[in-house]
């Protein structure tokens, strides 16, 4: 994944002005900055969600900016959300069996005839979503209705909808939001794991500091729409303006 | 959400469905036939509504289409019946599908709006002069009542709700397969949540405007149903009206259940008639209380009342 200059205005204020980085692939990258720095906007670029006004997002070398956005899970890019953005009224199985949506294919006419090669995909895929339920931790939830679980557990079940999509590249928009202190801790191993296992890059952005630098492999911060940083955790952490952009410098 | 996925449940319902019209007088086995009409009008909306999160109050324009096409085909082609039934699920599906291109971009209330439109003006379009030698104008279409093929011993009434028992089943068996399916999931995800359902690389243009397309042959194959069991089209008995008992009934039975079309069907065909039994001149007011008790009372509709009662025999059992 290759971000090179982009920018993105709503109205007259600018989210991100010329922001360029690379991820290289098997990394875990964390993506730092205080409240409003752009973080999300650039997340929602990289899921085409927005259009930058300017620059190029490359991913696998191949610019994903005249993709639509539902081709992109089909690129191997997925994502979570920051506040929760599950199906509610479905059960953890199905909400995981929508995230394998891109990696299946059926169309209206067969599936309402049930015909049987659909009913040779439908079953791979439950078998495939239930490793992946299995995999988080889940199985005793997966016939549950997914509105009827506690916070920390529906935040799982969007994990394991966006591995459903086989990313290689998965975003992360603030996954320990709204955690506590153990499952946070729990998180930073399973992101690690999922990296590990399943040959995932990851860039996670999370405001939870001591997350961020423990599971990273590299950081890159952003402050007013621009990159001020970007490096190993330890060397981002002492940068005069990363320190600057949270704690102010002290000078009026 | 409870499916009738217990087979002998099903087929108890299937053996007293087959037997009832054996028992029972000609004319409410024509009333039964009407319900199942309803019922299939209902599954079309509820695909839409209860399944796709889009509201439509413009379903009795594609009923009225259906019902059209079919007396037309009838009327000047010399259609076999069973025949206008394809064809009339067609046009609604090209009707419904282009109808629902434009309303893509209209969400909620708006789209609302849009099918309200739809539903006022097709009766009087309907009515033109210029379409009057198809149409028949305000007099409508008188068509014919089919009788019982290969000399089977049933009387028209009989053999139409044979026929239409036949159709219901099957649009429901297909109706049921799709929400159970990939594409139901995904009919449902952009309902719970568009912008999550698109990041998981759910096309919402493509299903929405195809959920659109195939509620509206649902439907339109309905309407046509209509037009053969009650043997007569005319613009009035197409009015807005006809789209708030449709979605009234898809609220009794309930959102998001196939099955609850039946209790719909029947709520949208006898209550009506049970109003007015009470009070001829207050019938509209008492059909109006009967409704707010009801949603008051089983808010799920039958749908809850069927979960609850199943809840109950599993805990007796």
């Amino acid at each position: 994944m290759s971000v090179r200059d982009i920018s993105v205005s709503f109205g007259g204020i600018v989210a991100l002005d010329g922001v360029s980085f690379d991820i290289d692939d098997g990394l875990i990258v964390g993506l730092i900055g205080p409240n409003g720095a752009g973080k999300t906007t650039l997340f929602n670029c990289l899921s085409r969600l927005y259009t930058p006004s300017a620059g190029a997002i490359l991913f696998e070398g191949r610019s994903i900016l005249t993709c639509p956005a539902h081709q992109i899970a089909d690129l191997g890019i997925g994502r979570t959300f920051q506040n929760l953005a599950l199906f509610r009224n479905l059960s953890v199985l199905d909400n995981v069996n929508v995230g394998g949506h891109c990696r299946t294919r059926s169309d209206y006419f067969s599936d309402a005839l049930h015909l049987p090669w659909t009913r040779r995909g439908e079953a791979s895929l439950k078998s495939r979503s239930h490793e992946i339920i299995g995999y988080l931790d889940l199985e005793a939830h997966a016939e549950k209705r997914v509105a009827d679980l506690p916070f920390g557990t529906q935040k799982r079940v969007e994990l394991a909808r966006a591995l459903a999509s086989s990313p290689k590249l998965l975003l992360l928009d603030e996954p320990a939001c709204g955690l506590n202190h153990e499952e946070v801790e729990a998180l930073a191993a399973t992101i690690k794991q999922i990296r590990d296992d399943r040959a995932v890059t990851i860039l996670v952005v999370e405001h939870h500091m001591s997350l961020v630098m423990s599971i990273s492999d590299r950081v890159i911060a952003l402050n007013f729409g621009r990159k001020i940083a970007e490096g190993a955790p330890a060397q981002v952490q002492q940068d005069a303006h990363v320190i600057n952009a949270y704690l102010g410098t002290g000078q009026s | 959400m409870p499916r009738l996925n217990n087979p002998r449940v099903t087929l108890a319902i299937i053996a007293v469905a087959l037997v009832l019209p054996l028992v029972i007088q000609n004319f409410l086995t024509f009333q039964l036939t009407l319900v199942l009409v309803y019922a299939i009008a209902i599954i079309g909306l509820n695909l839409l509504t209860g399944f796709n999160g889009q509201f439509s109050l413009g379903h009795s324009a594609f009923y009225a289409i259906g019902a059209y096409v079919a007396a037309m085909l009838m009327d000047k082609a010399d259609f076999p019946y069973a025949m206008t039934l394809p064809v009339a699920g067609i046009a609604c599906f090209v009707f419904g599908f282009l109808f629902g291109l434009p309303a893509l971009r209209l969400e909620g209330v708006y789209l609302a709006l849009a099918t309200f439109a739809l539903a006022v003006a097709t009766p009087q379009i309907l009515k033109l002069s210029p379409l009057e030698h198809w149409t028949g104008g305000v007099q409508g279409i008188v068509v014919n009542k089919p009788e019982a093929p290969f000399g089977l011993p049933l009387t028209e009434d009989q053999w139409l709700y044979y026929f239409t028992l036949l159709i219901t089943i099957v649009m429901t068996v297909l109706a049921h397969n799709l929400v159970a399916s990939r594409t139901g999931r995904a009919m449902m995800a952009i309902r719970d949540n568009p912008i999550a359902a698109r990041s998981m690389g759910i096309n919402i243009a493509l299903y929405k405007s195809l959920t659109f397309g195939v509620s509206a042959l649902y439907t339109g194959v309905a309407g046509a149903l209509g037009a053969i069991v009650v043997q007569f089209v005319a613009p009035d008995s197409f009015t807005f009206f006809l789209s708030i008992s449709l979605l009234v009934g898809l609220v009794v039975g309930g959102v998001g259940w196939i099955p609850g079309a039946f209790f719909g069907g029947a709520f949208v065909l006898f209550v009506p008639n049970l109003a007015e039994s009470f009070s001829k001149g207050l019938s509209g007011a008492v059909y109006g209380v009967m409704i707010i008790v009801l949603i008051y009372v089983l808010p799920t509709g039958a749908a809850g009342l069927t979960r609850a009662a199943s809840r109950w025999w599993r805990a007796k059992a």
